[in-house]
């Protein structure tokens, strides 16, 4: 059965979705990475015990600069990026 | 009131961990639309050149033998060389694909320079480890950069390209100053540090 409002969904328009997908996903990723990274190796975050430690023993912990990279990634270049995705997609449409 | 080594391979993974995301989502939606607004394409490029910038004051401050200051300089070159030919490229500056030859040029320098300046075996402890796969990596890894020299568009290199740089600071950020690798540690690399 057809019905008028039913489009057929083109390969190409997977793709752009799979694309914008992929994009939206990698900032979210990579936080989550750092996170269960900390959650594995908590004595890698000086964050949790942070009494007679250094200042760069508080501002850099590895699983934290991970999750502020994916967080900085999402915000500054994914999502300014998803918008433009759309823009384009819809101008070649 | 210096940090330790280690950290500073922390904070230079967490900049090449945002140049390989930079890199993998130019890959996904293709260099016309990562293009879309101007400043992005200076981003991933204007980041590598800058840490090539800050490697300087690494040599400086990090230097305990006479080869880790070459290997620290030698970087430092390489790294402002093919991110600042990156950066006249995207700008229209330079126009000769050749340039974007730095980048394999840098990879090959870095690997050979990691190599050379570790004089411990892999399984010294886990500083020695990393020095060895990253020197490899980097080496083995200059194939993918010549061959994107060669094909610019191409999704799956340039995916390849960015998964290496990812690759890179995930190795980095498992960088201790004093730790075992694989249960193995030197009794001569001295107590493990935390």
């Amino acid at each position: 059965m057809e019905t008028p409002i039913t489009r057929h969904i083109t390969a190409t328009a997977v793709a752009r979705s799979t694309r914008a997908r992929a994009v939206s996903l990698i900032g979210p990723t990579t936080v989550a990475c750092g996170l269960i990274w900390a959650i594995l190796q908590p004595y890698r975050l000086t964050i949790l015990h942070p009494r007679g430690q250094g200042v760069w023993w508080l501002l850099l912990e590895p699983p934290l600069l991970v999750a502020a990279a994916g967080v900085i990634f999402a915000l500054v270049v994914a999502r300014p990026l998803l918008t433009d995705l759309e823009a384009h997609n819809a101008a070649s449409r | 009131m210096l940090p330790h080594a280690e950290m500073v391979h922390w904070a230079f993974a967490a900049g090449i961990l945002l140049v390989g995301l930079c890199l993998l989502c130019e890959a996904i939606v293709g260099q016309e639309v990562w293009r879309m607004r101007p400043w992005r394409k200076y981003l991933w490029p204007g980041i590598a050149f800058g840490m090539g910038v800050l490697l300087w004051p690494v040599m400086a401050f990090f230097t305990n033998s006479s080869i880790h200051m070459y290997a620290h300089g030698s970087w430092a070159e390489v790294l402002m060389l093919a991110g600042g030919a990156e950066l006249g490229l995207v700008r229209g500056r330079l126009t000769s694909p050749l340039w974007r030859l730095t980048w394999p040029l840098a990879f090959a320098v870095t690997g050979i320079a990691f190599i050379i300046h570790e004089q411990n075996p892999w399984f010294f402890a886990r500083s020695a480890f990393l020095h060895h796969l990253l020197g490899w990596t980097f080496l083995l890894g200059a194939v993918i950069p010549l061959a994107l020299a060669w094909k610019p568009r191409s999704a799956a290199l340039q995916t390849c390209f960015a998964l290496t740089i990812v690759a890179v600071s995930v190795m980095l950020f498992t960088d201790r100053d004093v730790a075992p690798i694989f249960g193995h540690l030197s009794p001569l690399a001295g107590p493990q540090h935390r």
